[in-house]
């Protein structure tokens, strides 16, 4: 692998995404998009909550899932920003066959493209959070909490979810247009089988092992616990694992999606290429 | 390493169509390349001319790694574009015309310098050849402009800027001209040659079904029809073989149901081809020799055709592509326009 091949790929990619996603033509705009809509979302599920428990904000159940949905931000900010610049590239912008013939390492030229949303997914969840802290009573106290584990867990977090980001891309690269929203419809869909806002004890026996298939559940509960150690108790199963046991398993999946996402790419690549997808326009 | 800027043996393409969603089952198969054989010589300017669905485009992708083949093989800049597209990339460039492809938030200049930072270029360096090139095609002035802001026409110059901006040892231009006015045409056929004449050891494929463009532009032309190579030589040696035939453009009063094959099966008329125009039509006839002309005369007599005007030329390469195919390259358009996808 050419080192300055995919070192200028990536950060290209992170200058265009950038452009691409600040391309905002009144900067309050930009702002409600980012601060206004996280909050709004998570204004929702705080009024689910108290309607369903009565209003029980200090029961461990409500940091739990405060932070959950707060970090699964990153879920669909990281996996719809990789994916989603081969349908902008392909359709609307028409340059993917472009990017394509030039000498750019694909897979770093599509992880550019998703650090912007991955920023902006930053400041949704440090807005989220200190609503939080601040009006709901969310006991992140930031002398207790361990930022060894809370920063560990973030990186090797953000990366796997950057390479479930590639394996979509890639298969979108092999799907037509109206799978435009693969993205947000995958991270949606594991909303509820990663313990995101409720454990997977909750779940019918035979969807559990999904949950614990996935990275997700073992990176969220990882992020709780560095936040707030003793909201660990709320999801029973993985009390009985230690912090770097956790750690551990979040780090031994995402090698194994990385892996996949190597041969998911490869394959999905020569695919197009035999099929001539790479510049096939959907005629809408 | 080979002399030799593009190569290729036993290229073929085939294209499987699914049926629509009634006849599923049935699944065409559409040959769009068969069996292309080429050699293009570094430092040349090759034309691939042919009417619209011949297969330029496939080729071109096929070259660019950007599909892969049926059969056959293919290198370009010395390297297999199958075994090694990562040796390829770097020394290629291409330019589809007739499309508006870019970040239409990003300035010119910025489409242009990020293109060039993808492809390794010093920063400075690549600014400073924008400017070059834009003058050369007379879009500096818009240098700020946002791309989304330029016409349809202005954009595709950008685009071809791309083309060149990266030196590449081959480029590729798709129909480069496609759509352009007179004069964008002209700006982008000038850049086309000096470029090539900066240095030597650079090559350019273009594809064009304009004739006039192949013939004046291009050191060799490869004729092509339903994916196959009809002839590949220079525009001079391709129009020779015709020049002991006579050709005549012969514009007369209503045809009368006579017809272009009515015509051809005289002995002496190789090719003739039929253009409806106001009140009534014009026939360009390919002769084996200039005596024919009495005999086709004497048919159009016989219909009470009447004869209004007759011309003599010279041939050019539609005339060779209509001695090759036997119809008028507009004519296959028109034939192949309601399959083409
Ligand atoms: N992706 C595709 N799928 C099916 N058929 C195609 C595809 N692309 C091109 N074709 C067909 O292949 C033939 C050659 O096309 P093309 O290479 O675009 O020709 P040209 O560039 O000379 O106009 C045409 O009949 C066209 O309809
Ligand atoms: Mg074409």
């Amino acid at each position: 692998m050419n080192r300055s091949e995919t070192t200028r790929s990536f950060t290209m990619a992170t200058w265009l995404g950038w452009q691409v996603e600040s391309n905002w033509t009144d900067p309050f705009l930009f702002a409600v998009y980012v601060i206004i809509k996280p909050l709004a979302s998570a204004a929702i599920l705080v009024v689910m909550y108290s309607i369903i428990t009565g209003g029980a904000y200090n029961s461990p159940l409500f940091p739990y899932i405060y932070l959950g949905n707060a970090f699964y931000t990153y879920v669909g900010a990281v996996m719809a920003g990789v994916s989603w610049a081969v349908i902008d590239d392909r359709e609307h912008y028409k340059t993917l066959k472009y990017m394509y013939i030039a000498p750019i390492n694909i897979p770093f030229y599509w992880l550019g493209r998703g650090v912007s949303r991955f920023l902006i997914g930053t400041v949704a969840v440090i807005v989220i959070l200190t609503a939080g802290v601040l009006f709901l009573n969310v006991p992140l106290d930031l002398t207790q909490v361990n930022w060894g584990l809370f920063f560990v867990s973030l990186v090797i977090g953000v990366t796997m979810l950057a390479m479930m980001g590639l394996i979509l891309a890639s298969i979108t690269l092999m799907v037509a247009h109206h799978f435009f929203l693969i993205g947000e419809a995958v991270a949606g869909a594991l909303y509820l089988f990663s313990g995101a806002i409720f454990p997977l004890e909750v779940l019918p026996a035979w969807l559990r092992p999904v949950g614990y298939a996935m990275p997700i559940t073992y990176w969220l509960e990882l992020m709780r616990r560095s936040l707030i150690g003793d909201v660990a108790q709320a999801f029973p199963t993985l009390a009985q694992y230690s912090n770097l046991q956790l750690l551990g398993i979040l780090l031994g999946l995402t090698v194994v999606f990385a892996i996949v996402s190597v041969f998911t790419f490869r394959w999905c690549d020569h695919r197009a290429r035999e099929l001539g997808l790479i510049d096939r326009v959907s005629n809408y | 390493m080979t002399h030799f800027a593009i190569e290729t043996k036993d290229l073929s393409r085939i294209y499987k169509i699914r049926g629509n969603k009634k006849e599923k089952q049935i699944r065409k198969e559409l040959v769009a390349l068969e069996n292309v054989t080429l050699t293009v010589e570094r430092g040349e300017l090759f034309g691939l001319l042919g009417p619209n669905g011949a297969g330029k485009t496939t080729l071109i992708k096929i070259l660019t790694t950007l599909l892969a083949p049926t059969s056959g093989w293919a290198r370009v800049a010395g390297y297999d574009v199958i075994q090694h597209p990562n040796l390829v990339r770097p020394r290629i460039n291409m330019v589809s015309g007739g499309e508006s492809s870019g970040y239409g938030l990003l300035t010119v200049r910025e489409n242009l310098w990020m293109f060039s930072q993808f492809y390794g270029m010093p920063s400075k360096e690549a600014n400073q050849r924008i400017v070059e090139l834009l003058k050369m095609v007379g879009l500096e002035d818009r240098i700020h402009t946002k791309s989304s802001d330029l016409s349809t026409g202005l954009r595709q110059k950008m685009n071809i800027v791309r083309g060149f901006l990266t030196d590449p040892e081959v480029l590729f231009l798709d129909e480069p001209t496609l759509g352009l006015d007179v004069g964008a045409a002209r700006d982008v056929r000038k850049l086309i040659r000096s470029w090539l004449e900066a240095d030597k050891s650079r090559t350019l494929l273009l594809t064009t079904h304009y004739m006039v463009e192949a013939e004046e532009l291009c050191d060799r032309v490869a004729i092509i029809n339903k994916g196959r190579v009809l002839a590949c030589d220079t525009p001079a040696n391709l129009k020779r073989n015709l020049q002991r035939d006579a050709i005549f453009e012969i514009e007369t009063s209503p045809l009368n149901g006579l017809t272009p094959q009515l015509l051809q099966n005289q002995p002496e008329v190789r090719k003739a081809a039929l253009t409806d125009i106001e009140g009534g039509a014009r026939l360009e006839l390919i002769l084996q020799e200039e005596a024919a002309l009495a005999s086709v005369i004497n048919i159009l007599t016989q219909k009470n055709v009447k004869v209004r005007r007759l011309t003599k030329r010279e041939p050019t390469l539609e005339d060779v592509f209509m001695d090759l195919v036997g119809q008028k390259m507009e004519d296959v358009e028109k034939e192949e326009a309601p399959h083409a996808g």
